[in-house]
């Protein structure tokens, strides 16, 4: 038997707990690409959440008719159709961001942050959780986006979203906008949240062997150092 | 000459992976050993290589002259999956150990964006059959080249003393940012 999450849960997991870019890992190749400025990693990140939402919905409502042989392609198919009406609407609508953005709309099909959710949860839950899960995710991915843009923007071009916030003293750091400004920013983000998680996991072991102490129950600290 | 400018501009000043960010999945995953490195690097400049004669053929035999350019995505994606099924049924037939050295790679290409978007590059800078060909050869160059260089320092880094949090992946991604800026250099070779 499955346990059950509250719906809450479903969504917030994927903001922070389960973030797909700090945490997981997947999805980086857009993330480092467009975040040169603040509104471009709004803006995929938008791109990416419509797409992970629609067909997160679709998906698990015709989950039964799908046949287990064939579902990859057939996510693939579906994510490949959204992919395109975002594609053709943002050529229609913002066509200086479409071409900011560039071959990265049409890359959104092999995001493997939408296929995994598709793979690991849509397929297997009821469309309202499928829901809940994916704008969870597109959340936590939209949120890694802007602030890696945001960070790139302020110290890359001294502006954020186009508006100057750095004093003309300050000098712009072109590197922030290069390619290696991606990699240096999203390494030195990751490290830290791995330096707070472990932190935090130490407090947590800390706050158990105090409690243990208290009760007097030294043998238990014993069991949990081997552990 | 044009050709030559092509295939650098791809593998080195251009390169796939330190410039335009494709295939940073692989380039992180499988940069642990030297060996599987090679391997994953030679496998993908083979269906890059064919990747960009097939999309070529398709993209301005078919999707073109039948106005049919708002399927490219799906299109392309299809045949790639395909392509890559069946290029593992072709070396599982003709050469056993070909197939060994790069079998288990080949299934992880189909997801790698480097392919599609080479695809979608050779599409949208209107390259001629011969310049798609280099283009694909030389982009496969450089995502080999990357791959190698990372795998090599990845395992001289077991040694290094790094600190706990930025174990694994972040160092990596560090690493592979002093690459890039050593890649800005071949940006005066043409």
């Amino acid at each position: 038997m499955k346990k059950q999450v509250s719906l809450s849960q479903e969504y917030l997991k994927g903001v922070w707990k389960n973030n797909p870019i700090l945490v997981q890992l997947l999805g980086l190749c857009p993330t480092l690409a467009v975040t040169v400025t603040a509104i471009n990693g709004l803006a995929m990140g938008l791109a990416a959440t419509f797409v992970l939402v629609m067909s997160s919905l679709l998906i698990s409502s015709i989950r039964k008719i799908i046949p287990p042989q064939v579902r990859i392609a057939s996510f693939i198919v579906i994510i490949a159709t959204f992919v395109t009406i975002v594609d053709l609407v943002m050529k229609a609508k913002f066509p200086d961001l479409s071409k900011a953005l560039g071959p990265f709309i049409p890359l959104i099909v092999v995001n493997c942050v939408i296929l995994g959710r598709q793979e690991a949860f849509a397929s297997k839950n009821n469309p309202g959780r499928a829901f809940l899960d994916a704008l969870g995710m597109g959340s936590g991915f939209t949120m890694a986006l802007l602030i890696l843009g945001s960070i790139r923007e302020i110290i890359g071009s001294r502006t954020i979203f186009g508006l100057q916030i750095m004093p003309d003293q300050f000098e712009p750091w072109l590197i922030m906008i290069l390619p290696p400004g991606a990699f240096l920013t999203l390494g030195l983000i990751l490290g830290l949240s791995n330096f707070y998680s472990i932190k935090k996991a130490r407090e947590e072991h800390e706050s158990i062997i105090s409690h243990y102490k208290r009760v007097g129950r030294e043998e238990l600290i014993e069991e949990l150092e081997v552990k | 000459m044009e050709l030559f400018v092509v295939f650098i501009s791809a593998a080195l000043v251009n390169n796939f992976v330190l410039a335009y960010f494709l295939g940073i999945c692989p380039f992180v995953g499988v940069s642990n050993k030297l060996t599987s490195a090679v391997s994953m690097g030679m496998a993908t400049t083979f269906v890059m290589t064919i990747t960009a004669i097939v999309s070529w053929l398709l993209y301005n035999l078919i999707l073109i002259p039948y106005n049919l350019d708002f399927l490219q995505i799906p299109s392309f994606i299809l045949v790639i999956a395909s392509l890559v099924q069946f290029v593992e049924m072709v070396i599982k037939k003709v050469s056993q150990p070909l197939y060994r050295a790069l079998g288990i790679f080949l299934p992880l290409i189909t997801t790698n964006c480097a392919i599609l978007g080479l695809a979608l590059f050779g599409s949208m800078r209107e390259y001629s059959f011969i310049e798609n060909v280099f283009f694909g050869f030389g982009a496969g160059a450089g995502f080999t080249l990357a791959l190698v260089i990372m795998a090599g320092i990845r395992e001289e880094l077991d040694l290094a003393d790094v600190p706990t949090p930025f174990r694994g992946a972040p160092i990596t991604l560090i690493i592979a940012g002093i690459l890039a800026l050593a890649f800005m250099g071949f940006a005066g070779m043409i």
